[in-house]
């Protein structure tokens, strides 16, 4: 476990070494980001102008559910987007090979081997906004809320990890995966918005096809300590199988790539 | 025991026979034909702890789909396999702690960043201590005679002073056997007698089994006293290179450029024609005939220009074959 720690610090380390050459980009991603905001602010305050509740969920409310979409946007990326996406560039020019002789496990070496800096910024701006919205929501700050609302917020971000690594690790066979992450990322703006303001049929497809409502809402109902302990549970045993059946697709994906490539 | 024991082995790949065009792609998305393709067909040696091997063969024989097999990367499709006690497909940590895999045409050092940062992420994957990993890198520093190099951007050093820190990287866990897969492609001749020179010294120093695919018939006759021979996927000679040299070294390749063209029946009677293409002829010559027939040549046919030089590996060993030299 210790060279793991170890191996991460290494490869973090080197990342921001080698980011610290474009300090622009901060500039950038921080317009960026509050652009971003704004506009979703904007969107989200049509729906709340003469006092209507967007799906059952008030104002400040449905805030949190933006806040935690912008945190998600945040991991993705920090973490998601520069990682997986280099899955495919490893196949293309055979340098998978040199992480398959490394005595390390491949699918941690393939999701931790960089990290951008430049995703921080609207993380920040996320829990910002919960922290503002959950409190004007009048959210309890007691503990067990707050550890409840963590451990959810914990497995959405698994669950998007494993979504981001299973269509990332099928590069293997199609080389050309990029733009179906970026379909993935646009499908997951439908989470910027309470899951109940959408029409019935909607709803059961972004609960039950895609585990949008797992990601945003249902750590937004956590937080706001308004969750039932069945939505706990299954979104503990969701974000667990996803994670479970990433690793086993990684595994298919690899016997597929052994005994295929040349 | 044998470090590398390796028993009819073999590898097919299913290749899709596709014809050209959108009309050949609209039949192939319908109807899907494929070959079996043998890359490495029953393929049987053994390499004590310690030899250092050449592995020789054209391009396509299968050197490069064996090396792959060798170190796990590409499961077999029949045969058995055994390195350093283990089963190389498995890739389980303790087989891979004993093994490196260099590849003339890839590098694992991170393009942006100066090679000590790689290696110092080598030695945390492997477990080594930051103290043992300085001590190691110092060391095959010095025997590569890699010093500031180590601190520039991996971009801003020439192709030879990478892949001396790409070998170090490879090396910084010790491993006991080496597969190189043309470790001097495209270096110039003095970085190729500099990294033959630090192989042959690593291999004394450390002992460890080396197995080696090289373009360059002098990578081989510097470093491997054994060497196999592949071709089409098949053996075709496992044995001393001395005795190999014997049959290869009585040919020579003469390159002529005519002033007009000749037909091939005019030229025979000087070799064995390699190439025919208009005005430039490549022949076979046996050495111990070599200036008594270079002699007549020019005497007889209007000369532009003569080169004389070894022939390339590949074709040599597909004359060879044709003519039943070897096999």
């Amino acid at each position: 476990m210790g060279r793991y720690f170890r191996t991460l610090r290494r490869f973090w380390g080197m990342a921001l070494a080698s980011e610290v050459e474009y300090r622009f980009n901060l500039l950038i991603e921080l317009v960026a980001v509050v652009a971003n905001l704004a506009s979703s602010l904007f969107v989200l305050s049509l729906f709340f102008g003469d006092g209507h509740r967007l799906g059952g969920w008030s104002w400040p409310a449905a805030l949190v559910v933006l806040g935690v979409h912008q945190l998600l946007d945040g991991l993705t990326i920090t973490l998601l987007q520069p990682n997986l996406t280099r899955i495919v560039s490893h196949v293309q020019e055979g340098t998978l090979d040199f992480v398959l002789l490394k005595p390390i496990d491949s699918q941690f070496w393939l999701s931790c081997r960089t990290i951008s800096p430049w995703g921080l910024p609207p993380m920040l701006a996320g829990l910002a906004v919960i922290g503002w919205a959950a409190q004007r929501a009048g959210a309890p700050a007691d503990p067990t809320t707050l550890v409840i609302a963590g451990l959810m917020l914990l497995c959405s971000a698994v669950i998007l990890y494993s979504l981001w690594f299973l269509i990332a690790a099928s590069s293997i066979w199609f080389v050309k995966i990029w733009n179906a992450t970026e379909v993935l990322r646009t499908l997951l703006t439908a989470g910027r918005y309470p899951i109940s303001a959408y029409p019935p049929g909607l709803r059961l497809l972004l609960t039950v096809v895609l585990p949008i409502a797992f990601l945003t809402s249902v750590p937004a109902e956590a937080i706001l300590g308004r969750a039932t302990a069945s939505w706990l549970v299954a979104s503990g045993a969701l974000a667990l199988m996803c994670l479970l059946i990433s690793r086993w697709f990684w595994r298919f994906a690899l016997r597929s790539y052994t005994s295929a490539s040349s | 025991m044998a470090m590398i024991s390796v028993e009819g082995l073999s590898k097919t790949y299913r290749v899709a026979n596709k014809q050209p065009g959108l009309v050949g792609t609209l039949r192939h998305a319908l109807r899907r034909q494929t070959t079996d393709v043998a890359a490495v067909a029953d393929v049987s040696f053994r390499i004590e702890p310690g030899e250092m091997v050449g592995f020789l063969g054209g391009n396509g024989a299968g050197k490069t789909t064996t090396l792959k097999m060798l170190s796990g990367l590409i499961h077999p499709s029949a045969g058995r396999v055994e390195v350093a006690g283990h089963t190389p497909q498995r890739r389980q940590a303790p087989f891979l702690r004993q093994i490196t895999l260099v590849m003339g045409q890839k590098q694992q050092l991170l393009w942006d960043l100066p090679p000590r940062d790689s290696l110092r992420l080598n030695a945390a994957v492997y477990g080594i201590d930051d103290r043992e990993a300085e001590r190691r890198i110092g060391e095959l520093a010095a025997m590569l005679e890699l010093g500031d190099e180590l601190n520039r951007p991996v971009r801003k050093l020439s192709l030879g002073e990478r892949m001396k820190a790409e070998l170090l990287a490879a090396l910084l866990h010790r491993p006991a056997v080496l597969f190189l897969d043309e470790p001097t492609l495209g270096l110039d001749v003095n970085a190729q007698a500099r990294v033959r020179q630090f192989l042959a010294e690593y291999n004394q120093r450390f002992g460890a089994t080396v197995l080696l695919t090289s373009h360059y018939m002098a990578d081989i006759t510097a470093l491997c006293p054994r060497v196999l021979l592949i071709h089409q996927g098949r053996l075709f000679y496992d044995g001393s290179l001395a005795a190999l040299s014997a049959r290869l070294a009585p040919c020579r390749e003469v390159r002529l450029e005519l002033t007009t063209i000749l037909p091939a029946s005019s030229l025979e009677r000087f070799g064995t024609i390699e190439a025919l293409e208009g005005r430039t002829v490549r022949l076979l010559i046996r050495r111990d005939q070599l200036t008594a027939r270079v002699g007549e040549l020019l005497a007889a046919l209007p000369v532009a220009d003569l080169e004389v030089r070894d022939p390339p590996i590949d074709e040599l060993i597909g004359t060879l074959l044709q003519q039943g030299v070897i096999g």
